[in-house]
């Protein structure tokens, strides 16, 4: 088990997994899953929903990381946290470009306020936005881990009530694919589905090892500059 | 191209260009990363030779004050 999962510990691994994923994701939306009723749009779906389930995850990671950190005191897991939540702003800001763009063709609109699901969405990317700005207004060192791990953790609150949010709303126009009754869509664009979001995930995973190998080897470098110097 | 084909391949664009301007924030990272190395290079060598040049000043001194 622990060779099965090996290279889902390395960059270079979990690159390659993504590459291969995204493409085998790109070929199903487009020459596997049917078009429905919806028409063409619809495609976008298979790439926006996974996207904005990686930016809950990668947020709900950083939390889980800050957490850790404030927790079990675990060095690095500070460092780890900050990579996460910056992978998450990432992936949140592609989910409100691509739901605009789907927003637009399906509704007419590029952003509608009254939509609870968009609002709330926009409220939890802003959220962790500010993250960083509280984060670069501290000087390095245990103050600032301590404080953008309590940060992070608070925001982490957001992300059900945002999840339910659309659920709970009486008038809504945002499309809801899952159900209590399972997923509302043919068993093939299921499967499409599920693929474009194990590639999403195996993206955000590259993306995350990659990040925080060049946020660790800038440490050591500093390390290494002032003991050599020294 | 209809315009529902436009909106679509403009979501799909978005995020390839978004992965490829990560790329290149990387690549620029790395490529930073790669100058200060070879620049912390350069200050080990400089302090390096520094030592050594001194170590023979002070040999050729001593040489001297034994002769």
């Amino acid at each position: 088990m622990k060779k099965l999962i090996a290279p889902l510990d390395n960059a270079v691994g979990l690159a390659l997994l993504a590459t291969l994923l995204i493409g085998v994701a790109t070929a199903m939306t487009f020459f596997y899953a049917p078009v429905d009723e919806d028409g063409l749009n619809q495609k976008i779906f298979y790439f926006h929903v996974p996207i904005a389930l990686t930016a809950y995850a990668t947020f709900g990671w950083g939390a889980w990381k800050a957490l850790v950190h404030l927790w079990k005191k675990k060095p690095g897991a500070d460092l780890e946290s900050y990579v996460a939540i910056h992978q998450g702003t990432i992936f949140g800001s592609l989910t409100l470009i691509t739901g605009s763009i789907w927003a637009k063709l399906r509704w007419g609109h590029w952003w509608l306020w009254g939509e609870q699901e968009l609002v709330l969405f926009l409220v939890i990317f802003l959220f962790y936005c500010t993250y960083f700005m509280l984060r670069y207004s501290i000087e390095a060192g245990p103050r600032r881990a301590n404080i953008s791990a309590v940060y992070a953790l608070f925001g982490v609150v957001l992300i059900p009530i945002s999840f339910l949010a659309i659920r709970l709303a009486e008038n809504y126009i945002h499309p809801i694919a899952f159900t209590t009754n399972g997923p509302q869509m043919a068993g093939s664009q299921f499967g499409t589905f599920l693929v474009c979001l194990v590639a999403m995930f195996a993206l955000a995973g590259a993306l995350y090892r990659l990040e925080l190998l060049g946020k660790r080897l800038d440490t050591k470098l500093r390390d290494l500059r002032e003991l050599v110097l020294s | 191209m209809s315009s529902t084909e436009k909106y679509v391949a403009a979501a799909y664009l978005v995020v390839f260009v978004m992965i490829l301007l990560y790329v290149v924030i990387i690549a620029a990272k790395l490529t930073r990363l790669d100058r200060e190395v070879g620049e912390l290079a350069d200050d080990v060598r400089a302090q390096r030779q520094g030592e050594a040049a001194g170590d023979a000043a002070a040999g050729v001194a001593d040489a001297g004050a034994d002769g």
